[in-house]
């Protein structure tokens, strides 16, 4: 490996990774990772910002943790390893949110402790931090969090704003609008509505990103 | 027993564990392209959720509720904390016991499923179903009632969405639509068809 790339602190390559964690290789609608959880926090806008702080956190540190790692960890264990590394990040996560957070993380539920299943966090240790240093590592981590956060936070604001008419638990739709006969959309904050919605911002990203399955 | 019979309506119907809970989403998706493999796939969940529900109980009630190493003469402790950790260990292990059997009983399965049965310790459902029994405190019978009815509901969703998306290949989608994006718009549209469940009690 050239020593002149890694101690770069930030080239191209970092760029890349991060657009591609963004946009052309978004975690949900390209990699088809992560589904559950970006469906399942989202009917308000706060628990699904918290929730992606919380991935983005995970996966980032969990794919440094697992690269410092990865010369050391016998092929046929590795996703024992891995597990292991991801809950102990999770349990962290969880208790500062029930210590700091309670009401939100009684909201989130159990999907605090689903990040561990999440699809991401074991698809990017499997597909990148088990074969790149770690501080590359940190970034790709980084940049699919972030990619996985815009879709939630999009998801968020539009199930908010039309399935409760308020936006970070403050009214954005006006009182007028409701005594002019406006009704805020029940399937919004229902499972079939997160289903159609997700659907239509996967048809979106692909139609701009040009990119289609065979 | 009629409590039972209610509550295994309830987890396969009424609180669907994909279609409200959106749990096990991601081989949801990734395994519903052929018929086969979703039945295959599906019979797996459904014996390691009915497995692993239980144990995951025995394990919470026995080793890590508060006061549960009482019978060791240590009732002070409150190992709650780790339950994230032993449960996916429980599935974990399980999951490899099962890949194991099925390589032995039933080598065309194995072939048919490969790396889809690693792939169940990852599935959120069978996490899910575990921290949800834990999260709504039921027993023994519950749990295990609970973790059949969740993979029985897990199997008819990805069973049915498999048969939809053969009748699909005659269609004409549009190309950015294709594959996930159809997917998703018929999970809702299946969805909405569970909802029709709600409020059935026995």
């Amino acid at each position: 490996m050239a020593t002149a790339t890694q101690t770069a602190v930030w080239t191209k390559d970092h760029t890349k990774i991060i657009r591609d964690g963004l946009w052309e290789k978004n975690p949900i609608t390209f990699q088809v990772l992560g589904i559950c959880s970006s469906l399942a926090v989202t009917t308000q806008l706060k628990t699904a910002l918290i929730m992606a702080a919380g991935l983005t956190i995970i996966t980032a540190f969990s794919n440094l943790v697992i690269s410092l790692m990865r010369n050391f960890i016998p092929n046929k264990i590795r996703i024992i390893v891995q597990l292991t590394v991801v809950s102990a990040l999770v349990i962290s996560v969880d208790q500062i949110l029930k210590a700091y957070m309670f009401d939100v993380s009684k909201q989130l539920s159990v999907f605090v402790g689903l990040i561990i299943t999440n699809c991401i966090v074991m698809g990017r240790l499997e597909a990148f931090a088990m074969s790149n240093p770690p501080w590359k590592s940190f970034i790709d981590g980084l940049g699919n969090g972030l990619g996985y956060s815009a879709v939630l936070v999009t998801l968020g604001v539009i199930r908010e704003i039309f399935g409760s008419g308020s936006l970070l638990g403050f009214r954005v739709i006006p009182e007028a609008a409701y005594a002019a006969g406006y009704m805020n959309n029940g399937m919004m904050v229902l499972a079939p509505g997160a289903f159609f919605l997700l659907g239509c911002i996967i048809w979106i990203q692909r139609s701009i990103s040009k990119y289609s399955e065979a | 027993m009629e409590h039972y019979l209610n509550l295994a309506i309830k987890s396969i119907f009424v609180e669907n564990i994909l279609l409200a809970f959106f749990l096990g989403m991601c081989s949801f998706l990734a395994c519903s392209k052929k018929v086969e493999t979703a039945i295959g796939l599906g019979c797996a969940v459904v014996f390691v959720l009915t497995i692993s529900t239980p144990v995951c109980w025995a394990v919470k009630n026995y080793l890590l509720r508060k006061g549960a190493l009482g019978w060791a003469g240590l009732p002070d402790i409150d190992l709650s904390f780790l339950i994230f950790i032993s449960f996916i260990a429980v599935i974990a292990a399980l999951t490899q016991i099962v890949e194991m059997v099925v390589e032995k009983v039933s080598p065309p399965l194995y072939g048919a499923l490969g790396i889809f049965l690693p792939l169940i310790a990852v599935n959120c459902a069978i996490l899910g179903t575990a921290l949800f029994m834990d999260q709504r405190d039921y027993n023994l019978g519950e749990s295990t009632v609970f973790g059949f009815g969740s993979g029985i509901g897990w199997a008819l969703a990805i069973i049915s969405m498999s048969a939809i998306r053969k009748k699909l290949w005659y269609s004409n989608i549009p190309p950015a639509l294709k594959g996930l994006g159809i997917t998703m718009l018929l999970t809702g549209l299946m969805s909405i068809g569970f909802m029709c469940f709600a409020g059935i009690r026995l």
